[in-house]
């Protein structure tokens, strides 16, 4: 039973965790390419061309996965910032830094390549759509996070800073969510809904999974690669990263 | 009894100091010395629970900080660097306001009466934007008159104040130690006080 | 009631102290709030029923405007002098003090806007029913401003460009209160009830009451260490 414990800890201290994620970064990196590589053949050469949309809807392969990571991102950081308030453990403090810049950029890839498939949808580049509108806030969301970390300079304040605003977003998040989907539905002809998809042939939802199995695994590699740079910059003047980092 | 295990406290990379251990008993007094930027500072805020030591622990009466703030910080009378003092209003409607946040209600009388020990008669009414260095520090330290608690800790007490302000502080403060209290001061000076304990950061 | 709350209202009574010896700084918010609802017609023309209908948005938003203009200065002063430090320090409930500070914070800055908000929505032509149900909408309304908005003040406290940054980290979550508060007018003028609207503006702020000064005190006492 003590032995699970050890392992636990062992792995959040930031000189054990740093040769671990060293090690694990170039099989998620690899595995990001591959099914990127799979998902982009499925969504671009396999599946059906829609019959009302045409061709235009294979944006979804991208938009889609892009939507669904960018709230899962906000989720994981929550998670972090909560364990992080509540054990005192610098490295979920750490992963939540690491985790933020990937989160904002899926929720700008979801906001552009949603207003790249409204164009021919709706004739218009941005329409106030329920869930349009939401994503916006969660880049928002994003930014001032990250803004707020990076305007404090003591680290360990930053973190709980961070945490604290991660905590509150995510409590916001739905009430944000409903209510402008609320005040979507007051103005009703102003907005074409999304919420209606059509059905997905089987192979429309493979090449979604494997495009979000891609995004996770990227979100992954690069969250290592950046806690790996966090680490040395946070620890420069301890003995391990000159013993073993620097090398 | 105020007592401090292990403590090490730093600041972004700088470690301050490491593995602190001392106990103050009742009716001592601690000197904490060093020069400039040592973490004098730094010690008296983890003492009074404003923020966490890197490792170590702190105990009153054998109990750590943080486990029962609320009792802790009635016992503490805390002074820090900073005045606490509003420019905008009178240094009477300083003391029974700031007391009064603390859940103390000395009443003005005895808050004009502790102003006046310290000298500061005729000037109660005057907005403190109008006082001295000096005369500002002489306000806060009226708290020690007006507001009981058996340990105190002071950052640099004795600094900006004249002769007689300082006799009146030094003999406040042994009698507060002749009463069972307990002190911790920081100061650059040698202090008029009778001899105490010493940490050197 | 005189015990429990003791420190809640000495904490209300200080501010509102220094409040009224700084008189300039509670008409100033006023001010512009009056000012940037008055620019919108001049932006956007004076055609009666275009300004009747953008009325309670634009209402909305200079309150949202005029709430963090003197969100800035709801804690910098007092941490600047150390009085945080020492209401951290006292040995009655900090979340009690702070949330006497933001109820202080809302009858400086909230509760004018709230007072002056018809004698505006008369300028952009609005019928007396709807009038009515603006300002009430803001007597709600407001306090939930005060109150989110003191926990990004504590999180952006001492921190460089805090006036933009907490402007960045508080509007997006302002959100749900201008959506309920400005469009219960226009559900009332739809026909729609205003039942909604009221009753999930009142559980929004309920939930802040018990929830943002306790927020509000763990990011002060991190931003205190």
């Amino acid at each position: 039973m003590s032995t699970s414990l050890i392992n636990w800890f062992k792995f959040a201290s930031p000189a054990s965790f740093y040769p671990m994620a060293g090690r694990l970064v170039p099989w998620f990196s690899a595995a990001a390419l591959l099914l990127a590589a799979a998902g982009l053949w499925v969504g671009l050469a396999i599946a059906p061309t829609d019959a009302q949309q045409g061709e235009g809807y294979r944006i979804i392969f991208v938009h889609v996965p892009a939507s669904w990571m960018s709230m899962f991102i906000y989720c994981v950081m929550a998670f972090w910032s909560a364990l992080g308030l509540s054990f005192n453990t610098r490295l979920s403090g750490m992963m939540t830094s690491a985790l933020a810049p990937t989160g904002a950029l899926f929720a700008f890839l979801s906001l552009w390549t949603g207003s790249l498939w409204g164009k021919p949808m709706w004739g218009a580049w941005w329409v106030w759509d329920a869930r349009l509108t939401s994503q916006l806030i969660l880049f928002f969301l994003y930014l001032g996070f990250i803004a707020l970390q990076a305007a404090i300079d003591d680290p360990r304040r930053a973190d709980k800073a961070g945490a604290i605003l991660a905590l509150v977003g995510v409590v916001n998040v739905p009430i944000i969510y409903f209510s402008v989907q609320w005040w979507n539905t007051l103005h009703q002809g102003a907005s074409v809904s999304m919420t209606k998809a059509p059905s997905m042939a089987h192979t429309m939802l493979a090449g979604m999974l494997l495009m979000a199995l891609a995004f996770w695994a990227y979100t992954i590699a690069m969250a290592l690669i950046r806690v790996r740079c966090i680490i040395l910059e946070r620890e420069l003047t301890s003995e391990w990263v000159k013993k073993n980092a620097m090398e | 009894m105020l007592s401090v295990s292990h403590l090490t406290c730093q600041r972004g990379e700088r470690v301050l100091f490491r593995d602190l251990s001392f106990a103050l008993p009742a009716s001592q007094w601690l000197q904490v010395a060093g020069s400039n930027g040592a973490g004098k500072t730094s010690l008296l805020r983890i003492l009074a629970g404003l923020s966490e030591p890197a490792e170590g622990q702190v105990t009153w009466k054998g109990r750590r900080l943080r486990e029962d703030r609320a009792a802790f910080h009635a016992d503490l009378l805390y002074l820090g660097h900073q005045g606490a003092l509003k420019e905008e209003l009178t240094p009477l409607e300083n003391l029974t306001l700031g007391l009064g946040m603390e859940g103390f209600s000395p009443g003005e009388e005895a808050a004009a009466e502790a102003l006046g020990r310290f000298g500061l008669q005729g000037r109660e009414q005057l907005p403190t934007r109008y006082l001295s260095a000096g005369q500002r520090r002489r306000v806060l330290l009226c708290r020690l008159m007006l507001r009981p608690a058996p340990l105190w800790i002071l950052d640099e007490p004795f600094t900006a104040l004249d002769v007689h302000a300082v006799g009146v502080l030094s003999r406040l403060i042994e009698r507060h130690l002749a009463s069972g209290g307990s002190a911790v001061l920081t100061s650059h000076q040698a202090m008029p006080l009778p001899p105490g304990l010493s940490v050197t950061l | 009631m005189n015990g429990a709350f003791a420190p809640f209202r000495q904490a209300v009574r200080r501010d509102l102290l220094l409040a009224a010896r700084h008189k300039t700084e509670v008409i100033t918010a006023l001010f512009f709030f009056v000012i940037v609802v008055n620019l919108l017609p001049l932006g956007i023309g004076p055609d009666q029923d275009l300004l009747r209908k953008i009325a309670p948005g634009a209402l909305w938003i200079g309150a949202l405007l005029a709430t963090l203009l003197g969100l800035q200065r709801l804690f910098a002063p007092d941490h600047q002098d150390g009085t945080l430090e020492q209401m951290a320090l006292s040995p009655q409930p900090f979340t009690l003090l702070i949330a006497g500070k933001i109820m202080a914070h809302w009858l400086v800055s909230g509760l004018p806007v709230v007072m002056v908000a018809p004698l505006l929505g008369v300028q952009f032509d609005l019928p007396g029913r709807s009038l009515a149900i603006l300002t009430l909408s803001l007597l709600l309304g407001t306090p939930i401003l005060s109150l989110i908005g003191a926990v990004g003040a504590a999180l952006t406290l001492g921190v460089r460009g805090s006036g933009v940054l907490l402007s960045l980290l508080i509007l997006p979550l302002y959100i749900p209160a201008l959506i309920f508060g400005a469009g219960a007018v226009e559900a009332d003028l739809a026909g729609l009830g205003i039942e909604g609207h009221f009753s999930l503006l009142g559980a929004l702020l309920l939930a802040c009451i018990v929830f943002a000064p306790w927020v509000t005190t763990v990011a002060l006492r991190v931003a205190l260490e």
